[in-house]
């Protein structure tokens, strides 16, 4: 079957050892990469949120004013979304360098571009949020809109860069059939995973807000017309529902991931996480049905067992990576050691050969062949030529060689060969008059 | 070799890309973050002190705009660095990060600990309304200045050991790195050359603060004349000190390339850069002396524009020194390890003997024959040229090879073959050529090729990867068999 290895590149990996176990690793990239996303999510769900409440806001001013408040929160959780995407990104170059790195090649254009959509993106919410008082009114209002709805487009596109990656990394079996980031979006199963993410965005954002704008000490006097326990409901609501459209997304995302990674370890793991699930909806949609007194009184065990659900998707995501890679790790591994062994061999053989004696005078002279001819002008002038400035001076040549001139303006500039040697230039600049002399 | 090639062929390869990615970085880092955050931490603490409510404002409004620009384009250019060198040299930043992991990890946390203190700084700068809530705000912003500069810090050792020859005890590298005999002069340079740069970036945007009365700001006259007083004695003395770290460092500079490179990089590319830099930091300094004892006259002598001046010069410095840092590394991307083109040290020779093609991953042949030797001499081009060169465009070869060997006579191909085997002794700065010599002519039927049919090479990210099967005896084909 050799058509299938031409299919399947076997790179060799790079012949450094892990700095940490792999298992710690493991352990950071999970952990790191929920934090980060957690973050990201509030960035993203957030910038809905905002474009939402602030269209609502035209018709009823109170949701302006939160739209607003919102949009404060944005701006933090984007730079900690930046700063936490650090640690991750460290760990799966590490854990997956071949993979990663050819994912990151092969949709290169759009990997590149994640520098300034981000800044533009960022620059844009600042915008937002800063001009919110003084574009308060007629044509200024739908622009302050539209520039957040462009910043939220931005940040409903990013994710997808990212996830082409995430996603591509996970099957060399198709690379080679990659032209470019859009084409890459037709291997495995980017969309749904893609909806996904944008639903939990939505609902880690919604508990998010139901526990900032319940908490103790939150100031809401200037949202006039919403109490706390009213805009905590609100919250809980979009994420309770959200969540419950998770129960069709997260199936659909699983049936649809290609067979090579699945294994009864990944089924296990998911659906206990997403038992712990079901287990948090219930007490979500119990919260909303008490009263406004004690709404909220189950707010972290609530986000405790989300966390659960969240490590669980996250731990099967990354067991489903391994089993999807394990072939490929296998085989990377085993040429990687072929070459090794064989580069060994090599230079065993290199060091046991006897050392050669100094270069000879020709072999020295080819550094100056290269330009220097018997008579005819190459890059730079002909031997005869030399031979008849430097008769009788072979010291000159090297002199020159150690520090060349500019002499002839035609011609460039002659690198300098210091690094030759005395001894050795003396015998070319020898050999070099000896030859100018003999090739008239 | 292991990587599809991501290439941009008209920009040299892509190089240019980080180029331009990491000098934002470094123009935006020094005088923002390195330079600003002391200089405004000391107008809140004076502020304070005496009791000048528009000081406070003034210093409230320039920190808006640091915050607004570092956490932007800062941040991001900072990962930026990363994230294109990741595209355009896998090959050395995983190896980087295979080594020096803990100076990485380290460095990202002094990072999460900067952007969180910049967040808290800021926006709570006008919830300090009682003075014991101030002394605490004013704690954050000196606590924010020590990051910042630790990140420098901590980021011009990590560079410093790139240089380094392979010492894999990584502690140890890592205090090499500290002790090499340019790491104190460089940081020094840089820090006093960020507080300059920062001094004065502080006095052009208090001219766009100043301009109106307000509430805060009673007396903008004043104002203006406080801060610029004040700033032009900041720059007057970390002129001192920029030039005599500066001076150290270009008087160290030849002696740590002598000791650190087996071959004399002192070419002259190099010495005509080392008198540049000398000449740009004089003018530089000479730019700043007068902004500085001009602002000294109390009056508002210096118009905007004038510190322009000073500015266009350090963008200009600070390119030049980040642009010498880069070509003292060649041709090593990892000293004495790893070429910028990806071949290890020790498998020089190797591939030399058996050969690129053979084991490289993304080839289109492993053969060469008469017929498909302009495609392999494109696949050997592409591994072991393209991380430095174009083809047709920016430092592109073709370019190159008509400035030696004129541009209306045929070339000799016997001649070019020469070259690019001896390239490395003609040509400190490039590597060895790794491969054979029937390789070396498969490079110059390419290269002849591209001179009369000049033509962009496209690059994995958009014309994909071929894979040749890997060049095995038959009877090893069985049991390399992947188990997918
Ligand atoms: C990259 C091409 C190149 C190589 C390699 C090269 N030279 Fe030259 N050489 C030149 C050029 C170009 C000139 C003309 C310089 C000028 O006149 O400005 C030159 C000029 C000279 C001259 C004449 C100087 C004079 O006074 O007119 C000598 C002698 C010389 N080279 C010696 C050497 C020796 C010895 C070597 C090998 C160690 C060598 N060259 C290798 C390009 C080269
Ligand atoms: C480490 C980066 C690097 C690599 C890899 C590299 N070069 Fe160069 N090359 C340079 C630099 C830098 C110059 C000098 C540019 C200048 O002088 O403007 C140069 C110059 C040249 C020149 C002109 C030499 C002269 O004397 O003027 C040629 C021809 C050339 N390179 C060909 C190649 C070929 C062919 C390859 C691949 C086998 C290659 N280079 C690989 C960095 C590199």
């Amino acid at each position: 079957m050799p058509a299938l290895i031409a299919t399947i590149p076997i790179p060799r990996d790079l012949p450094l050892p892990l700095p940490v176990p792999e298992w710690l690793l493991v352990v950071c990239l999970v952990v790191f990469f929920l934090v980060h996303i957690l973050f990201v999510n509030l960035m993203v769900g957030g910038s809905v949120f905002v474009v939402v409440a602030e269209w609502m806001g035209l018709k009823n001013k109170r949701w302006d004013a939160l739209a607003h408040e919102i949009a404060q929160t944005v701006t933090v959780n984007k730079s900690l979304a930046v700063v936490m995407g650090i640690g991750p990104l460290l760990c799966i170059n590490l854990l997956y360098t071949i993979q990663w790195y050819s994912a990151n090649a092969l949709t290169g254009h759009a990997w590149l571009l994640i520098i300034p959509l981000v800044i533009v993106a960022f620059l844009l919410t600042y915008l937002h949020k800063y001009t919110w008082d003084t574009w308060a009114k007629g044509r200024k209002k739908t622009l302050h809109q539209a520039i957040g709805i462009t910043a939220m487009l931005l940040f409903f596109f990013i994710p997808v860069i990212f996830l082409a990656n995430v996603n591509l990394m996970l099957f060399p079996s198709e690379w080679e059939k990659v032209r470019g980031f859009f084409s890459s979006l037709c291997i495995g199963n980017v969309l749904p995973r893609y909806l996904h993410f944008m639903a939990a965005s939505i609902a880690m954002t919604g508990l998010f807000l139901a526990g900032y704008f319940g908490r103790k000490n939150a100031d809401i006097s200037h949202l006039d017309d919403f109490t706390c326990p009213e805009l905590r409901r609100l919250f809980y609501k979009v994420c309770a529902y959200v969540t419950l459209g998770q129960f069709a997304l997260g199936p659909l995302v699983l049936f649809t991931l290609p067979s090579d990674g699945i294994t009864t370890q990944v089924y296990v793991i998911i659906f206990s996480g997403a038992a712990v699930g079901l287990l948090t909806l219930w007490l979500l949609f119990g919260e909303l049905r008490r009263d406004d007194t004690r709404i909220g009184s189950r707010y972290w065990p609530i986000a405790a067992l989300f966390s659960i659900v969240v490590f669980g998707m996250g731990s099967g995501r990354h067991v489903y990576r391994e089993a999807a890679l394990a072939g490929h790790k296998a085989a990377i591994k085993n040429r990687t050691e072929r070459y090794a062994a064989a580069l060994a061999d090599f230079n065993k053989n290199l060091a046991a050969a006897p050392a050669p004696a100094g270069q000879s005078a020709e072999q020295l002279f080819m550094n100056c062949a290269v330009c220097h001819a018997p008579n005819v002008k190459l890059v730079g002038p002909p031997l005869t030529e030399i031979a008849q400035i430097y008769a009788g001076n072979p010291e000159g040549i090297v002199t020159w060689a150690k520090a060349p001139g500019k002499k002839r303006p035609e011609l460039p500039q002659m690198p300098p060969f210091n690094h030759l040697g005395e001894a050795s230039l003396r015998k070319i600049a020898e050999l070099m008059l000896e030859k100018g002399a003999t090739s008239k | 070799m292991d990587f599809p090639s991501f290439y941009l062929d008209h920009l040299a390869g892509g190089r240019l890309i980080i180029g331009l990615i990491a000098s934002l970085h470094v123009l935006i880092n020094h005088p923002l973050a390195v330079g600003a955050y002391p200089l405004l931490t000391w107008m809140e603490w004076w502020a304070h002190k005496n009791n000048r409510p528009d000081v406070d404002h003034l210093a409230y409004r320039i920190t808006f705009v640091v915050f607004i620009v570092t956490t932007t384009v800062g941040a991001m250019t900072g990962v930026g660095i990363w994230l294109s060198t990741s595209l355009f040299a896998p090959f050395a930043i995983g190896s980087l990060l295979r080594v020096f992991f803990w100076g990485w990890f380290l460095e990202w946390l002094v990072f999460i600990s900067e952007v969180a203190l910049i967040l808290w700084w800021f926006l709570s700068w006008k919830k300090a309304d009682k003075p014991e809530k101030k002394r605490k705000h004013i704690k954050i912003g000196v606590a924010l200045s020590i990051m910042s500069w630790l990140t420098m810090a901590l980021i011009v050792a990590v560079l410093g050991f790139m240089m380094k020859p392979g010492e894999w005890n990584q502690t140890r590298a890592f205090w090499d790195a500290m002790t090499n005999p340019l790491y104190l002069p460089q940081l020094g340079f840089r820090t006093f050359f960020a507080v300059m740069t920062g001094a004065v970036f502080l006095w052009f945007s208090s001219f766009f603060f100043t301009k109106k009365k307000g509430a805060l700001n009673p007396d903008p006259r004043r104002l203006r004349e406080w801060i610029i007083y004040r700033l032009s004695h900041v720059v007057l003395i970390s002129l001192l000190g920029t030039y005599a770290f500066g001076t150290w460092y270009w008087n160290a500079v030849p002696e740590t390339m002598k000791a650190n490179s087996s071959v004399a990089l002192l070419t002259q590319e190099f010495m005509s850069w080392h008198r540049q830099f000398q000449t740009l930091l004089g003018w530089t300094l000479i730019a700043f002396l007068m902004v500085g004892v001009g602002g000294l006259d109390r009056s508002s002598m210096i118009p905007r524009w004038a510190l322009l001046i000073p500015t266009v010069l350090s963008i200009w410095l600070i390119g030049h020194f980040e642009r010498a840092r880069e070509f003292m590394r060649k041709p090593w991307v990892i000293g004495e390890y790893m070429y910028s083109n990806g071949v290890h040290k020790d498998e020089l020779a190797f591939l030399q003997s058996e050969g690129l093609l053979k084991h490289a991953t993304y080839v289109k042949h492993r053969e060469i024959t008469e017929s498909n030797k302009v495609e392999c001499g494109q696949d050997i081009f592409m591994l072991a040229c393209s991380r430095c060169h174009s083809t047709t465009g920016l430092n592109g070869v073709i370019e190159k090879l008509t400035a030696m060997y004129g541009p209306d006579k045929p070339w000799d191909s016997a001649g070019m073959q020469l070259f690019i085997k001896g390239m490395h002794q003609t040509r400190t700065f490039m590597p060895p050529f790794p491969g054979t010599d029937a390789e070396a002519g498969a490079l110059v039927a390419y290269l002849q090729q591209l001179r009369t049919h000049p033509q962009t090479l496209p690059g994995a990210q958009s014309a994909g990867i071929v894979i040749a099967p890997e060049a095995l005896k038959p009877s090893k084909i069985a049991d390399s068999q992947p188990t997918l």
